[in-house]
C-alpha cells in the first residue's frame, strides 16, 4: 500500500503530489529531472514499479509530454512534473494535447525565472504562461495548491478534471508549497472520488473521436480497443481527419472553447474569508495565500478588518465571482511573487473606482505576513 | 467483368482519404505499399497496429492507412510512440518519418529510442531534403548539393543513418530503396519481426524539390539513379574498392538480439516487488 489511507503523516508537498497521483490511479509517469519538482519523479520511480505501473525518464521535457499523450491514447492515465524551463519546452506538447483533446496532468512547481533564473527559489512567474504559453487559442485548466493536503487533493482533482473535460490540467504549486512539510491526515480510500477513463459504448462504425455532444466532450477510445481512428494536431473534423472546411474549423475551435466556458461552475473553486463585510480585500493564491491569512489574523488583533479572496482554480479565472464580490470594494491588495500577472485579471474584473494595489516580491523569497500587514496599513 | 481489389486495399482508408498529397514521382507511396505488404505478411490485426509520425511529407502517411494512427508534432513521433508502447506493450508500434523529422528535430529522440531499445520499428524515408516546406537541406543532404537553403551548395557533412543507429544501439538496422522493392518488403518484415528498436532507412526520390534543384531529372531518371548508384552488401565483396567508391550500400547492417526496454521494465517491476516483499 503506497498511499497511507486514513493515516496521519508528516509529508512534503511534492510527496503529496506523487501520492495523490497514485490515489487518482496514475498508470504512467514520464518526466525529466528539474529542480524544484524532482521529488515527484523520484518518488514515483520508487512507487510505480511496485504496483505494475509505468515510469520512464525521457531524454527531455518535449519527449516526456509527448510520451504522456501517446500513453493516454493507449489507455494509460498519465502525469509529468517539471518547473519553469521544462514547462517552456512542454508548451509544444501541451498545445497538441489541447487540440487533440488528450487528458493528462502536468505539474509545474514554480521557481524564479525567466530562463534558468532562481532554480531553488520560489516565484509565481508562470501563471500567465500556464494560461497562454502554447500558441493559438486553447482551453486550459490550472489549479494552485496552498498547502500539503491540497497537493494531494488537487492532484486527484486534476486527474478527475482532465478526464471529465478531456483536456490537459496543470497543477501549479510554487516552490514553497512543493518543498514544505506539513502534518496531514490522509482520507480513507473510499472517500476519494476518482473519475475513471470514459470509454465509448457505440458500435465501432458509429464512433466519432470528437463527437459533438451536449457537454462538448465525448468518451475517447483507446488504441487497441477496436476503434481505429486518426489523431492529428492539424485542425480536424469529428473523425480526427485534417480539414480546412470553414464550418468544421469553426465548430472544432468553438467546441474547444465551450467545453470550458459553458461548464464554469464545475471548475470554479474560490475561498473567501470575511470578504463580504470588508472594504479592503487581499487577493492571493498559492503560498502567498498562507501569508494573506496570517496577515488577516494579525490585522484582526489590531482591529483592522480585511477580507481574503483566494482562487484555487486559477484558470479559467473566476470572472463572475470576482466581479460580484470585489467590484464594490475600496481597495484590493494583490500580493504576488512576480512583477504583476494575476493583478491584471483583478483589474479587468473590477471598475476603475476600485483601487487595485500591487505587492510584488521577485527576489526568490516568500512574501511574509508582515509585508502584507504593512501594505494594508499603507492603503487604509 | 468482376474487378479484383488488391489485398493492400484492406489496409488503406481507400475510399475516404485518397487521392494522397504526395507529388508524382515521390517515393513515399511506394514505402507505404511495402509497409502494408509487410503487415499482411505478419498477419497482424489492424486494431493492434499503431502508426505514429511527426511532421513532413512522410509523416502524412498515417492518414491513409486503416490502423490506429497518430500524426504528432515535428520530430516527436518516437517519443509519442514510446508512450504508446509503454502503455500497451501488446500493440505493434511503427514510426514513419522523413530524414529531417527523424534526424534533425527528432535526432535526440531517435538516438535515445535506439539506446533504450524500445520495441518500435522506425521507417525513415530519406529523400535528402525537407520536401513539404519546399526543399531545404536536411541532415542527409549530400555535401555540395543544392537546396533552397544551400543556393551555393551544402557545406555540412551528412549523417550516415545506419552507422548512427548502429552506434546508438538499435537491434536491427537496414537500408533499402524504393527501386529495390522486394528487398525493401523483406527488410521491413524483418524489422517488424525484431523485438527491440529496429530501423529501416529507405532512399527515395524527391523529383519536385531535390531532383529539380540538382538537375537529376524526373521521376524515372531519379529511380534509375537509385538503381545505378546503390549496391547490395553482398555485391561489395566481388567489387574492387574503386568500383564501390561512389556507391551507397544497401542491406542489413545490424541484426542483434538484445533485451527490449519493455522486457527490462517488466523485470524491474518483479525485482522491486520482491525487494519490497523481503523488507516486510
Amino acid at each position: 500500500m503506497i498511499v497511507p489511507w486514513g493515516e496521519t503523516r508528516l509529508v512534503q508537498g511534492n510527496e503529496a503530489v506523487a501520492l495523490g497521483a497514485v490515489a487518482a490511479g496514475i498508470d504512467l509517469f514520464a518526466g525529466y529531472p528539474i529542480t524544484p519538482s524532482t521529488e515527484i519523479a523520484e518518488l514515483l520511480a520508487k512507487y510505480l514499479p511496485l504496483i505494475d505501473k509505468k515510469w520512464i525518464q525521457m531524454e527531455d521535457e518535449i519527449a516526456s509530454i509527448s510520451a504522456l499523450i501517446g500513453a493516454r491514447l493507449a489507455g494509460s492515465k498519465s502525469m509529468t512534473a517539471t518547473s519553469g524551463p521544462g514547462f517552456s519546452l512542454m508548451q509544444e506538447g501541451l498545445g497538441y494535447a489541447c487540440m487533440t483533446e488528450v487528458p493528462f496532468v502536468l505539474v509545474n512547481v514554480m521557481r524564479g525565472g525567466p530562463s534558468t533564473g532562481l532554480p531553488t527559489q520560489v516565484a509565481q512567474g508562470d501563471v500567465m504562461q500556464a494560461r497562454w504559453g502554447t500558441h493559438g487559442d486553447h482551453p486550459i485548466i490550472v489549479l494552485a495548491p496552498s498547502n500539503v493536503r491540497e497537493c494531494f487533493e488537487l492532484t486527484v482533482r486534476a486527474f478527475n478534471l482532465s478526464e471529465t473535460f478531456r483536456t490537459p490540467v496543470i497543477l501549479l504549486p510554487d516552490e514553497v508549497i512543493g518543498h514544505m512539510r506539513e502534518r496531514i491526515v490522509f482520507p480513507n480510500k473510499e472517500d476519494v472520488h476518482v473519475v475513471p477513463m470514459a470509454v465509448p459504448d457505440v458500435p465501432v462504425e458509429w464512433y466519432e473521436h470528437y463527437h459533438e455532444s451536449a457537454s462538448n466532450v465525448s468518451p475517447m477510445a483507446s488504441f487497441g480497443t477496436g476503434y481505429r481512428y486518426h489523431v492529428t494536431g492539424l485542425t480536424h473534423d469529428v473523425h480526427g481527419f485534417p480539414t480546412r472546411k470553414e464550418s468544421e474549423v469553426i465548430a472544432k475551435m468553438n467546441r474547444l472553447k465551450h467545453k470550458i466556458t459553458r461548464r464554469l461552475d464545475e471548475l470554479e473553486d474560490v475561498q473567501m474569508h470575511d470578504v463580504e463585510d470588508s472594504s479592503v480585500v487581499i487577493f492571493a493564491y498559492g503560498s502567498v495565500y498562507r501569508s494573506a491569512l496570517a496577515a488577516q489574523a494579525i490585522l484582526k488583533k489590531r482591529r483592522k478588518k480585511v477580507g481574503v479572496f483566494r482562487p484555487v482554480t486559477l484558470w479559467p479565472f473566476p470572472d463572475r465571482t470576482v466581479k460580484e464580490n470585489l467590484d464594490s470594494k475600496d481597495v484590493i491588495l494583490v500580493p504576488e511573487l512576480n512583477q504583476g500577472q494575476m493583478i491584471h485579471e483583478v483589474e479587468r474584473m473590477t471598475k476603475d473606482s476600485v483601487r487595485v494595489v500591487p505587492l510584488q516580491r521577485i527576489d526568490g523569497y516568500e512574501i511574509t505576513p508582515e509585508e502584507i500587514v504593512d501594505a494594508v496599513m499603507e492603503v487604509i | 467483368m468482376s474487378a479484383t481489389i488488391p489485398y493492400e486495399y484492406k489496409y488503406l482508408r481507400a475510399k475516404k482519404r485518397f487521392p494522397h498529397v504526395w507529388c508524382s514521382g515521390c517515393g513515399i507511396g511506394i514505402v507505404m505499399g511495402s509497409i502494408v505488404r509487410a503487415v499482411d505478411a505478419m498477419g497482424w490485426e489492424k486494431d493492434d497496429i499503431v502508426m505514429v509520425s511527426g511532421i513532413g511529407c512522410t509523416s502524412r502517411m498515417p492518414v491513409y492507412v486503416d490502423f490506429n494512427t497518430l500524426h504528432t508534432t515535428h520530430g516527436r513521433g518516437l517519443a509519442f510512440g514510446t508512450g504508446v508502447k509503454m502503455a500497451n506493450p501488446d500493440l505493434n508500434v511503427m514510426a514513419v518519418m522523413g530524414d529531417g523529422d527523424s534526424l534533425a528535430i527528432g535526432g535526440n529522440h531517435i538516438i535515445h529510442a535506439a539506446r533504450r531499445n524500445i520495441d518500435i520499428t522506425a521507417i525513415i524515408v530519406n529523400n535528402n531534403n525537407y520536401g513539404m516546406t519546399g526543399g531545404q537541406f536536411s541532415p542527409t543532404t549530400p555535401p555540395g548539393a543544392r537546396t533552397s537553403t544551400t543556393p551555393y551548395g551544402m557545406i555540412e557533412p551528412c549523417f550516415d543513418v545506419c552507422r548512427l543507429m548502429d552506434g546508438a544501439g538499435a537491434s536491427f538496422v537496414a537500408r533499402g530503396t524504393v527501386y529495390h522493392i522486394t528487398e525493401l518488403d523483406n527488410m521491413i518484415q524483418m524489422a517488424f519481426r525484431k523485438k527491440g528498436f529496429s530501423v529501416v532507412e529507405v532512399l527515395a526520390p524527391c523529383p519536385t524539390n531535390f531532383g529539380r534543384a540538382n538537375r537529376q531529372g524526373g521521376p524515372v531518371e531519379m529511380m534509375k539513379l537509385l538503381r545505378d548508384n546503390t549496391i547490395n552488401k553482398s555485391q561489395l565483396k566481388a567489387m574492387k574498392p574503386e568500383q564501390a567508391k561512389d556507391k551507397v550500400v544497401r542491406g542489413i547492417f545490424v541484426d542483434r538480439n538484445s533485451i527490449s526496454y519493455g522486457d527490462r521494465y517488466e523485470a524491474l517491476c518483479e525485482k522491486a516487488k520482491k525487494a519490497a516483499e523481503a523488507e516486510k
